[in-house]
């Protein structure tokens, strides 16, 4: 990511930012810039009524886009060990498993109030 | 606690990165988090939030899957009469660029606190804190507008009954947080200001505060995504 280069360009990177500096406010500034845009594409898929498979895949890409400048930039991922980000963004990954398996089990119940309550 | 209190190998300038650095941390007997230990609590209870909030989320697509009653159309149902026209979701639209510009000042403050700028970290956290307030003034009215068009936890005129309660359920737990992070900012805000961390020396609680506010508007990024825009 530029958010690498960027920081490793400035200094060599230390496990936290070194006291008396902070990250760069400019860079700060450029994330709020880019979460603003992001922002606005995702209304404008609303707005223009994108409908299909196009609507979802847009909204679910600027919503990751979103998602991953706020926590490597703003939550200072970017800059942490390894080892605390793999304790930290792994866990969440089990809901896609909970997800995969209400869905099926929403659809059932789809199904089958489709033949019964209709 | 900083990792350089620690009598142990980590005394070396750089440790390693990457893989090397991940394996090194998880199996050397020692402190895996070289953070400080409120970040990494921090960490772990936003971890913990996490799957709250994805919970909530799963179940609302759960029953909006499963209900053969067709779901109320949210670009509708959250649109406002301006001017004469309707235009779709255009309070929500606000809310987000308001939420994302608290997390713009609070990033900001982070940065300050760290140059051990108090004044300026004070402000910052202060702005932030306004605007998260005006966050949840605009759900305030946005929840009174849906209750008085007849929208209930039970049912409503639009669609299906289940909007509602996963509507109030999670914009409701979502709202309490971001009060609760107003409060919580403002505390920090108020004890930035008047010295305290200047005199212990340690800023730390700004960036943790801050990892709080951020969460709160990375789960507004899902909600926004999930439940508005769907």
């Amino acid at each position: 990511m530029d958010v690498d280069k960027a920081t490793d360009s400035a200094a060599p990177m230390p496990v936290q930012p070194a006291h008396g500096e902070g990250h760069p406010i400019g860079l700060y500034l450029k994330v709020w810039g880019l979460l603003f845009v992001l922002s606005t594409l995702s209304y404008l898929v609303d707005y223009f009524h994108v409908q299909g498979l196009l609507r979802w895949i847009l909204i679910v890409v600027f919503m990751l886009l979103k998602a991953g400048l706020i926590v490597a930039v703003f939550m200072h991922m970017a800059w942490e060990r390894l080892a605390l980000v793999c304790a930290i963004l792994l866990p969440p990954l089990a809901l896609l498993v909970l997800v995969a398996l209400m869905a099926i089990e929403a659809g059932h119940t789809e199904a089958v109030r489709q033949m019964f309550f209709r | 606690m900083q990792s350089q209190s620690m009598p142990s190998a980590t005394t070396s300038p750089s440790p390693p990165g990457g893989w090397r650095g991940f394996v090194r941390d998880w199996a050397s007997d020692r402190e895996a988090f070289p953070v400080p230990w409120g970040k990494a609590m921090m960490w772990i209870f936003l971890l913990s939030d996490t799957f709250v909030f994805g919970c909530f989320l799963t179940g609302y697509m759960t029953v909006r899957v499963s209900t053969t009653v067709p779901w109320p159309n949210p670009s509708e149902v959250f649109a406002l009469h301006i001017g004469g026209v309707d235009v779709p979701l255009i309070l929500i639209a606000i809310m987000t660029f308001v939420l994302i510009s608290s997390s713009g000042t609070m990033a900001m403050a982070v940065t300050m606190a760290m140059r051990r700028d108090a004044r300026r970290a004070g402000a910052l956290m202060i702005a932030t804190a306004a605007l998260g307030a005006t966050f949840v003034g605009m759900q305030a009215f946005e929840w009174s507008k849906l209750i008085s068009e007849g929208v209930r936890p039970w049912g409503n005129p639009m669609g299906a009954e289940q909007f509602g309660s996963t509507f109030f359920m999670i914009t409701g737990f979502h709202g309490l947080h971001v009060s609760a992070g107003v409060v919580y900012l403002l505390v920090v805000a108020t004890r930035l200001l008047r010295g305290r961390y200047e005199r212990s020396g340690n800023y730390q609680i700004v960036e943790i505060a801050g990892l709080y506010w951020h969460f709160v508007d990375l789960v507004w990024v899902f909600i926004f995504a999930f439940f508005y825009l769907w």
